[in-house]
């Protein structure tokens, strides 16, 4: 049902687009064109899949999280280790696929944005192994919640430039990436670091990232004899979660969760849930569930969790909620933190905020796994990004 | 007839260009905008375009963004735009053009906007992040009206998407002079006069040059070639000057758009 969307324009039945500027449409043509190519080129998947496996040091586990399990009184949790991918996350599926890409199309530089700061150092890691110099935009609040990350990248040779208008967090660091883009474009790639944007972007961040199912997939069939019951997994921009889920589509016995950011509560301006929450609307080049006024003012958001503080979602998760296919749902701040420490103490695997949410989603009372039941998380990257925060949060010392 | 037409007619039967200033409404107040509405013929402005504040302005360098934000956080609304319209186009007989973002105009629907754009007394709109594939479905909605959805070319559009916005042109073509976001140039690119040439060879519609003018001398250079000139973060960046100043944003601003104008006219 989903495999040959978007149609030729972009589209996930009504959400997707391509809602820019006159002069980035050209720019979008060309990428359209090169990654079309680039997809069926069988050289291009080698090269790229030479690069997750000797690199990024794919596949990652599908891992049984026993006591976890047991913690949560039943059913048998996978953990796709995500987190331990090269750069820390599930970002850099993409960032190799978008770099190689910008290689092949002759750019010589590349640009993106970030929020939590991995998909910025993800893009600065490949940048730097392929030896393009790199421009990360990032929101002064941000830069504020994730200094290792900034270090890190700017240890990688990439200019970190601050953002410093409206909420200063990862909206703003992409209207920034996008006015740069505007002008570069005939020499720099924007490595887009989500499912957003316009086409093409939601359907190659996608492919790049389907990756996450498709190995899960294969692994569950290897351990389990059977495919999953249930896939979770957190949404912000989405990209983690339409690579877990996209592979399982059409097994229609596999449900799905997205998890949003619930933030500090239901009210406007506190917490992140665009899918729960927004209702269609245009950001970012693409027509999608947005968080606004009724004037089309894009709302302030908060969450914890950098990484899913957007006010936005990838179309193609509109078009997921609309079908009923994916049911999306929210958890708070605070079910967040509590997932973090309690899948740290038992199973030593410090989780990043953003994961923590689809960890606390199966806490929650009436989401705990039945017996029997089979579950995959997607562990979207590891915590130590959040310590500084985490423990600001906990009020720990460091 | 629909006052953008018939402006480019006029002015075209006497061989010049029109100068079209940018406002951002209600900047620094709601007052100076119905001033300058109404000031704005005087001070030799042909065609007003009033920009709708919107939070996330892609295609706006950092005057015009700055702007759209201090009054965002004002409190003004789309309503309050319309109102400023409606009650100065009582005494303004200037073509006024709106500025606004897709994401103001999906949230009404098209068509509910542009009956309201209408009834306030709006002229025609340029939607930056709309182009003419996605607008294809509305020229007839907004010409029923006799309202005209404006479309761009950009130095970066190609023959084939240039033939498609030309089939579609209507009012103006806003011609982007240079590769990247709004605000001042010390310098236009070099390609301008022969990308303006070929445009012009293409069609009947005027055309009006955007992005980057902000000194008499290129405005000059600009309407030897086209049928408008359209200065945008200039104006703002002198308003926003004088209000800091306690000086009379309007003013400066009427001033600044005298000197312009007539340096497209060729009087200055």
């Amino acid at each position: 049902m989903v495999d040959h969307l978007p149609d030729e324009r972009g589209y996930f039945g009504p959400f997707g687009g391509k809602y820019v500027p006159e002069t980035l449409m050209p720019a979008l043509q060309q990428l359209e064109q090169a990654y079309e190519e680039a997809r069926q080129d069988e050289s291009f998947r080698q090269e790229l899949d030479y690069y997750l496996r000797e690199y990024v040091g794919r596949p990652n586990p599908l891992y049984l999280a026993e006591r976890f399990s047991r913690e949560l009184g039943g059913g048998k949790v996978y953990l796709k280790r995500e987190d331990l991918n090269h750069t820390g996350a599930h970002k850099i599926n993409n960032t190799l696929g978008q770099v190689l890409l910008a290689v092949r199309m002759g750019k010589g530089r590349v640009i993106a944005e970030t929020g939590a700061g991995q998909h910025g150092l993800a893009t600065a890691t490949a940048a730097a192994m392929f030896g393009l110099p790199c421009d990360v935009y990032m929101g002064e609040e941000d830069i504020r919640r994730q200094k290792p990350n900034v270090l890190k990248m700017q240890l990688l040779g990439t200019r970190v430039i601050p953002v410093s208008s409206g909420a200063r967090t990862l909206k703003d660091a992409t209207n920034e990436a996008l006015r740069d883009w505007m002008a570069s474009f005939e020499n720099t790639h924007y490595v887009l670091g989500s499912v957003v944007g316009p086409h093409p972007f939601p359907v190659m961040v996608r492919d790049f990232q389907a990756i996450i199912g498709r190995e899960a997939r294969q692994q569950v069939l290897d351990k389990e004899g059977r495919l999953p019951d249930l896939l979770v997994a957190c949404v912000g921009g989405g990209s983690n979660s339409i690579g877990l889920f996209h592979p399982f589509i059409q097994d229609k016995d596999v449900r799905m969760v997205g998890v949003e950011a619930g933030g500090r509560g239901m009210a406007h301006g506190e917490h992140a849930a665009s899918l729960c929450l927004g209702k269609a609307g245009v950001l970012h080049g693409s027509r999608s569930y947005v968080l606004q006024d009724d004037d089309g003012q894009t709302s302030p958001v908060h969450s914890v969790s950098a990484g899913l503080d957007y006010p936005g979602v990838g179309p193609e998760h509109s078009y997921l909620k609309e079908t009923g296919r994916v049911r999306y749902t929210a958890v708070s701040d605070e079910e967040a933190l509590r997932a973090f420490t309690c899948l740290t103490e038992t199973e030593g695997i410090i989780p990043a905020l953003e994961s923590a949410h689809a960890v606390a989603y199966l806490m929650q009372e009436a989401n705990r796994p039945a017996r029997d039941e089979v579950v995959i998380v997607c562990m979207s990257g590891r915590g130590d990004k959040d310590l500084w925060e985490v423990s600001r949060l906990l009020g720990l010392e460091i | 007839m629909n006052r953008i037409d018939a402006r480019f007619q006029e002015l075209r039967r006497a061989g010049k260009a029109a100068f079209i200033p940018f406002l951002t409404a209600g900047d620094p107040d709601p007052d100076v905008t119905r001033r300058m509405l109404l000031g704005a013929e005087g001070a030799g402005a042909d065609i007003i375009e009033l920009g709708f504040p919107f939070s996330d302005p892609i295609a706006d360098g950092p005057t015009i963004q700055d702007s759209y934000h201090r009054v965002l956080e004002g409190g003004q609304t789309v309503a309050d735009v319309l109102d400023l319209v409606r009650r100065a186009r009582e005494r303004c007989g200037l073509p006024i053009v709106a500025m606004v973002s897709y994401s103001i105009v999906f949230r009404l629907g098209f068509e509910e906007f542009v009956a309201r754009a209408v009834g306030a007394g709006l002229d025609g709109a340029t939607v930056p992040d709309l182009p003419v594939e996605e607008a294809a479905p509305f020229f007839e909605t907004a010409d029923a009206r006799d309202f005209r959805l404006i479309c761009f070319v950009a130095p970066s559009t190609t023959d084939e998407r240039r033939a498609l916005v030309i089939r579609h042109a209507r009012g103006f073509i806003y011609y982007i002079s240079v590769r990247g976001i709004t605000g001042e140039r010390s310098a236009l690119p070099p390609d301008l006069t022969e990308n303006l040439r070929r445009l012009k060879s293409l069609t009947e519609v005027p055309v009006a040059v955007g992005f980057g003018i902000s000194a008499p001398r290129q405005a000059r250079a600009v309407a030897e070639v086209a049928d408008g000139v359209i200065v945008g973060s200039a104006i703002v960046k002198r308003m926003a000057e004088a209000a800091r100043q306690g000086r009379d944003a309007a003013e400066a601003a009427l001033d600044f758009i005298a000197a312009m104008a007539s340096a497209t006219k060729g009087d200055g």
